[in-house]
């Protein structure tokens, strides 16, 4: 550092001299403030992204009404060319019972583009046996079978929303959006985004172990 | 090979200005001119590099290169030029790539413009401009390559995302990096004065330059941004308080409070520790918007990356910036003793006021905007906090303002008496008074509108009866040519920049008064709004260079007579399955009128129909402050800042 020393030079005579070491003492107080507000912040902020990288801090987490109950009723019709099924609230109930699994419910739109970033990790879970229920939100069917065609189609059983009014009843946030249902039909995790690899190593793949 | 070459000059960039701080810090320690003079030609080496960098970059999107991921993500072949351009920085990688060239250019500006500070003074800026570039360089190089390769090439781009291709937002990030990166200058000098353990009238003297022209690059980037939203989102709104605007907003006000208290330090000699303290500040703010906006941390319109891994990094950025430079003043204010004493009440005390209440509203919105993720964070709950809090929190705190804005100018330095400085504004009053009344006479109960005005027309007519003030234009009108031609243009400057805040006042109460309505219309229907008459003429599409769109006649008529026709596009983008809206809107001096096609039903268009008064002053006013800070900026006290020797010198040379 410059020639001045460690010590900070005398106040130039600003302070009466009995008053100096209080008023001083305060001063130097209220210097330090700065630095002790911004690294508060700045722990704060080291929170969240650690929080980020684990799931516990999430900026786009609505918290969902549902969890810890069942689905609301619903029946969609399947996807015209996908030969796959519909999907309706008695498919997640069939799952049910003590040789029932988890069930993993997706909504995905082929004009979302995080739904791409997603759907390798989809075709993970669907290669690992995990029950997949798809359902096609506001989405063209040909647009979606499309998507499917290029991408793979991880899905069970495939619904066709395209009105959106299913989405409503689920309180959907936006696409992609994946619920986990256990095998009691309760729904227990929703995710509004895009399952990365970091998700479904940290968050999905402990959940479904738990609920197996 | 041109990425490689990009990639290369951001390599040697990184270790030119790693050079450029080092000698700077060394050199100015040890008082040896030799390493001091080194720092300069650096200085212009790192801009050299990143232009060349920046250039490579611009090429890649120009020729449309597939094999650089970057272009791959957000361009594409079939976009126009412009946006092609414009995309080299309208994404995280090639944004922070302006960042560090504006970083340069600033450096660069220090380094030829600064031959008349002192050389220790200009050797330690450099030092630590240096070091933020090297670290904003090393962030780059490490996280975000803009030159990164991929191979087999896709066949084309995925292109930029529509909303962004517009001319507005092709000049909004640069201007606002003007005035962020501009506050990285008077971070540079208050560390350095805090080395130094001085601060004098010299040394306001040479940031407030500074802190003026990144103050007023700021203002016209925040405004344009406002400007874009207004007429391309198409929701008739100009500010939203997102996050993001608000991490814009903050380092504005810091710095506005900044740019005044600069004026007491070099008047007066006073306020230098809080000087030194504002100018960490402006630029911690823009650095905490910087990693606000990239870490992913909240979620807005205006998300970049979402990368945790990026935002550790850039918070380790932040936390040696603000955190060693708040420990610096920790350590080091202590030692700047004011000299210049002054009664409260007084040009000095106004100032004052002028910070307190700037860095309360920047402490209002601050809050406001984290205190939702730290709740997040702490408590665990979600909660939003809108326009309702931000409106009713800065009110209490901008109306004070205001009013001293137009009193502050006329008191004299050291003392004051209020009475003769009221006395002057006696007729200013009185005009605000009548406008408050003839609003509410107007427009009913509408309190808030009218006290918009009332404040509108305070500061216009303040700033004109501080400027009638000085030329004594009522006393001795026939000497007050001569006087208006003597005047500082820092004084017609800050009369000016005040003024601007009046018209955007002006703006903001007459959106206040604003009406719209949502019609759907078959074609020949006609819905009426605001004394106007729309009719739907017709819908037909429309091919435009990347995009279909459905185009809405629609002919506007007042009283039977024709306005104007107007024709809005609700346009589709094909490469990225988007869909946009662009609002037509018809601008008078007045109102603007505003009109969004919707989506079509059973024959119908549903149109949505905005009647705006006052609207375009907003941002006219925003264009009058950084007018009135150009203006002031080309005082020739700023120009002429160096002792008189060195300048006969350089005349001699010359």
């Amino acid at each position: 550092m410059s020639g001045a020393g460690a010590s900070p030079p005398p106040d130039g005579g600003a302070w009466p001299a009995k008053a100096a070491p209080r008023g001083r003492s305060r001063r130097s107080l209220l210097l330090l403030a700065p630095l002790g507000v911004a690294a508060a912040a700045g722990a704060g902020f080291y929170a969240m992204l650690r929080g980020l990288g684990t799931g516990s801090y999430n900026p786009r987490g609505v918290p969902s009404a549902l969890i810890g109950k069942a689905p609301p009723d619903f029946a969609l019709p399947p996807l015209e060319g996908a030969e796959r099924p519909g999907v309706s609230a008695a498919d997640l109930r069939a799952h049910n019972g003590p040789l029932g699994r988890p069930v993993l419910v997706n909504f995905f739109a082929s004009w979302c583009v995080p739904c791409v970033i997603e759907h390798p990790q989809l075709m993970r879970l669907a290669r690992e046996g995990v029950p997949l229920l798809g359902i096609a939100y506001k989405d063209k069917p040909e647009d979606s079978l499309g998507f499917l065609r290029r991408h793979g189609n991880p899905f069970a059983k495939l619904g066709v929303d395209q009105p959106g009014r299913v989405a409503i009843d689920w309180g959907l946030y936006g696409v992609p959006e994946t619920y986990l249902i256990d095998k009691e039909g309760i729904i227990r995790w929703r995710w509004a985004g895009p399952i990365t690899n970091d998700t479904l190593g940290a968050e999905l793949q402990p959940l479904l172990r738990r609920y197996a | 090979m041109i990425p490689e070459l990009g990639h290369f000059a951001l390599i040697l960039a990184l270790a030119l200005s790693l050079a450029q701080a080092a000698v700077g810090l060394l050199g100015a320690q040890r008082a040896e001119a030799r390493l001091m003079g080194a720092a300069p030609p650096l200085a212009t080496g790192v801009l050299l590099a990143i232009g060349a960098a920046f250039a490579c970059l611009m090429w890649s999107y120009v020729v449309n290169d597939t094999t650089v991921a970057n272009v791959v993500q957000n361009s594409h072949s079939a976009k126009p030029l412009l946006y092609k351009l414009s995309g080299t920085w309208g994404n995280h990688e090639g944004s922070m790539l302006l960042w560090v060239l504006i970083l340069a250019l600033c450096g660069g500006a220090v380094a030829a413009f600064g031959r008349n500070l002192p050389s220790a003074l200009q050797a330690r800026v450099l030092a630590v401009l240096g070091l933020v570039a090297a670290a904003f360089l090393g962030f780059i190089l490490a996280t975000s390559n803009p030159f990164q390769r991929i191979w087999p090439p896709p066949m084309d781009g995925q292109g930029l995302n529509p909303i962004l291709q517009d001319p507005g937002l092709a000049f909004h990030p640069p201007l606002l990096y003007l005035g962020y990166v501009g506050f990285a200058v008077t971070y540079a000098f208050a560390v350095a004065a805090l080395i130094e353990g001085r601060v004098d009238a010299a040394w306001g003297r040479w940031v407030r330059p500074w802190a003026l022209a990144a103050w007023s690059f700021l203002t016209l980037g925040i405004a344009l941004g406002s400007w874009w939203a207004y007429y391309e989102l198409g929701w008739g709104g100009y500010w939203f308080w997102d996050p993001v605007e608000n991490a814009s907003l903050l380092p504005w006000l810091a710095g506005a409070a900044l740019l005044h208290s600069a004026i007491v330090v070099e008047k007066r000699e006073a306020l230098k520790t809080w000087t030194v303290f504002l100018a960490l500040l402006a630029f911690g703010m823009s650095l905490l918007g910087t990693f606000l906006v990239r870490s992913g941390v909240l979620t807005s319109v205006h998300a970049f990356a979402n990368d945790p891994a990026r935002g550790i990094v850039i918070l380790c950025l932040l936390a040696a910036f603000i955190g060693g430079g708040f420990l610096l003043f920790a350590w080091r204010a202590a030692s700047m003793a004011p000299t210049g004493v002054f009664a409260p009440l007084s040009r000095e005390g106004a100032l004052v006021l002028n910070n307190l209440l700037l860095c309360s509203i920047a402490a209002v919105v601050l809050v406001g905007t984290l205190y939702p993720m730290f709740a997040d964070l702490l408590l665990g709950e979600k909660i939003s906090v809108g326009p309702p809090f931000f409106n009713t929190a800065t009110l209490p705190l901008a109306a004070p303002l205001i009013g001293a804005m137009a009193l502050g100018p006329l008191l004299p330095w050291k003392r004051a008496r209020l009475a003769p400085a009221l006395l002057r504004l006696w007729w200013v009053a009185l005009l605000a008074l009548g406008a408050f009344l003839l609003c509410l006479a107007l427009e009913g109960q509408r309190i808030g509108p009218a006290l918009g005005f009332a404040a509108a027309l305070w500061l216009i007519a303040g700033a004109a009866a501080d400027i009638a003030d000085r030329l004594a234009l009522f006393s001795r009108p026939r000497a007050a040519w001569s006087r208006a031609r003597g005047l500082p243009r820092a004084a017609w400057g800050a009369a000016l920049g005040h003024a601007g805040l009046g018209v955007t006042i002006l703006g903001l109460a007459g959106m206040g008064l604003a009406t719209d309505r949502l019609a759907a219309l078959k074609p020949g229907e006609a819905a009426a709004l605001a004394g106007y008459e729309f009719r739907l003429e017709g819908v037909r599409d429309v091919q435009g260079p990347n995009w279909t769109a459905r185009r809405a006649t629609v002919q506007v008529t007042r009283d039977g007579a024709p306005v104007v026709v107007l024709e809005p596009d609700r346009r589709t983008f094909p490469v990225a399955r988007m869909t946009t809206t662009e609002a037509t809107i018809h601008t008078t001096w007045l109102a603007d009128l505003y009109v969004v096609l919707g989506e079509e039903r059973d024959g119908a268009a549903i149109l949505r129909l905005h009647h705006n008064p006052l609207a375009p002053w907003i941002w006219l006013g925003a264009a009058v402050m950084a007018l009135g800070g150009g203006l002031s900026l080309s005082d020739r006290r700023m120009r002429v800042a160096a002792p008189a020797a060195k300048l006969a010198m350089k005349g001699a040379r010359a």
